[in-house]
């Protein structure tokens, strides 16, 4: 988790992930930045992310996020 | 003959008048609304006694916008689109340069409009055409209307829209009626736009990049959907929206293309009605291509290349063959009407057939203006062509380095200075670096763009932190110019003559 949230810090450093559970309702992430997420995400942690993969409720807040990686590296 | 961008339109609202023109996310317009809605606007203005005036348009992006475009137009004035999203400071740069006599917003920036400190009169666009400004009865004047019309000619300018500008400021090119109207015809002719034309819009109505669908449209009757910008990252929904309005007409940055091929969408959904695909601002990897012409063996692709000072685009190549990873897709030949001359540093003409690279400059019709209110920047690109010193003749200097291949096409090859395409936008490195600077406490600053990773890094020398300078620089740029990585060093390299020291700047992105 800690991981993720170093590279979502990166992206934008004045985001509280912590609490934040708008990410992409509240605009906070643009497509561009979830775009570039998911390449580090799939660097990083070794997955790969598909097309159904790729919807809003997957990325409004850090812990939906960490979900998701833990459901792809279950399924590797 | 008149060559005024609305010249053919009531043409296209007798033939079409029920049919959509422009479909947006809340609302949309058919051709007959649209007309009217373009001619109560531009009654309103003339009643303003607005005459040749820049009128700035603050609205969300939208067919109502559009309309509020044309009903500009329609006033013999010409439209400054700022964006709902710009930061405050950008808009006021531009405020400042145009000093427009009035601004017209939506319900959704009316608030924002009043906190910009805007000298002139604000309007906002649904009392204008819901007659609550003049009474419903009297919203059109004809007899004005055509006086207007009948008085233009096509040098007369059509809009200012803004770029990034190495020193700091946005620079406003200015286009005129014929440039737009000449570039229509090409483009139309290349790839092939009729009535029967459905477009999914992806760029931004604050560019002239939106000009491939807008004028269009307007011209043939077509149909175009602004496709919702939160479905660019949702591949899969994004393919559903293509299928469910049948649009067979796409021209996008290559970035938002890529968006789909890459997560394997097309495994699952293909879109399907899709049959003529333009691209450019962007190189487009071949892995990712090849995966489009997989999907859509029978449609065309074509490259387009141009910078916003040339009105639109003015090369494009129709891919006619395969390629391997690492080569480029050429920038190809200039449309009609559009020559293309290579210079080397002295000016000399480079040729063809000598296969050396030389900056592209522009030549023809398809000019615009040249940058509003800028003289000094005006004559630093508009330029007299060196190679027909008889009388004056200008060309644009794009500042791109170009060369022809063994098969006489164009390639694009590098810049001459520090301007770069970042997610299908232009982007000068300097005004990134200017806007560091003038941060409190910074002493230094320089910005390298990192194309393997496709990332803005900033390196900046000062008091602040890493991740406050990119808060700090959000309140100034465009989220898009904002550096994906910031880097405090204890000073900035210098190269012996005191210049910034890229070489090694670039050095420690390894």
């Amino acid at each position: 988790m800690n991981e993720l949230i170093e590279i979502l810090k990166e992206i934008h450093p004045d985001v509280d992930y912590a609490t934040a559970t708008n990410l992409v309702d509240g605009k906070i992430l643009d497509s561009f930045d979830i775009i570039s997420l998911v390449s580090e995400i799939a660097d990083k942690f070794d997955v790969v992310v598909s097309a159904e993969h790729m919807i809003p409720e997957n990325f409004n807040s850090a812990q939906a996020i960490w979900d998701l990686i833990q459901k792809l590296e279950d399924e590797e | 003959m008149h060559n005024h961008v609305l010249q053919g339109f009531k043409k296209t609202v007798e033939q079409f008048p029920d049919k959509a023109a422009f479909c947006g996310e809340n609302s949309v317009l058919t051709f007959r609304e649209l007309d009217r809605a373009i001619d109560s606007v531009g009654t309103f203005i003339l009643r303003q006694g607005v005459k040749k005036s820049p009128v700035v348009v603050y609205m969300e992006k939208s067919p109502e916008e559009v309309a509020a475009f044309f009903g500009i137009i329609r006033a013999g004035c010409y439209y400054v689109p700022i964006d709902a999203e710009m930061p405050q400071v950008r808009i006021h740069l531009i405020l400042e340069n145009v000093c427009a006599p009035l601004l017209i917003c939506d319900a959704s920036t009316a608030e924002k409009a009043t906190e910009l400190g805007f000298s002139g009169k604000i309007v906002e666009y649904a009392d204008i055409v819901s007659g609550k400004l003049s009474g419903q009865e009297d919203l059109i004047d004809e007899k004005a209307l055509q006086e207007v019309f009948d008085a233009s000619i096509d040098t007369d300018p059509l809009y200012v829209v803004f770029t990034s500008g190495s020193t700091g400021v946005p620079k406003g090119v200015v286009g005129c009626h014929r440039a737009v109207n000449d570039y229509i015809d090409q483009l139309s002719e290349v790839l092939g736009f009729s009535s029967e034309t459905v477009f999914g819009n992806q760029t931004p109505l604050y560019l002239d990049a939106c000009f491939k669908e807008l004028f269009p449209t307007m011209r043939y009757g077509a149909t175009t959907y602004f496709v919702p910008k939160t479905l660019f990252m949702q591949p899969l929904k994004l393919v559903q929206y293509l299928n469910a309005h049948e649009i067979n007409t796409i021209c996008w940055v290559v970035s938002a293309l890529t968006i789909i091929s890459t997560f394997g969408t097309f495994k699952t959904e293909v879109p399907k009605y899709l049959h003529t695909i333009a691209f450019g601002s962007e190189v487009f990897p071949i892995k990712q291509f090849k995966l489009w012409r997989q999907a859509l063996p029978n449609a065309t692709f074509t490259n387009l290349y141009g910078p916003t000072e040339g009105t639109g685009m003015c090369c494009y190549y129709r891919v006619d063959r395969t390629f391997e990873e690492g080569e480029a897709i050429p920038i190809g030949r200039p449309f009609e009407n559009t020559d293309i001359i290579l210079l080397d540093e002295e000016d000399h003409e480079v040729t063809k057939e000598s296969g050396e690279q030389g900056e592209i400059c522009i030549r023809g019709t398809s000019l615009t203006l040249g940058y509003m209110n800028n003289p000094e920047k005006t004559s630093e690109s508009f330029t007299r062509n060196p190679l027909q010193t008889h009388w004056p003749e200008w060309i644009y200097r794009t500042g791109d380095i170009g060369r022809y291949n063994e098969r006489g096409e164009l390639m694009f090859v590098s810049r001459k200075d520090f301007q770069i395409k970042h997610m299908g936008h232009r982007i000068e490195l300097g005004e990134i670096e200017v806007n560091a600077q003038m941060i409190e406490g910074i002493t230094g600053a320089a910005c390298i763009y990192d194309k393997e990773k496709g990332k803005i890094v900033l390196f900046y020398s000062g008091d602040k932190e890493e991740a406050d300078m990119k808060v700090i620089l959000k309140d100034s740029l465009p989220r898009y110019m904002v550096p994906n990585v910031t880097r405090k060093l204890d000073r900035i390299p210098l190269t012996s003559n005191g210049k910034t020291d890229r070489v090694s700047l670039s050095a420690m992105l390894k």
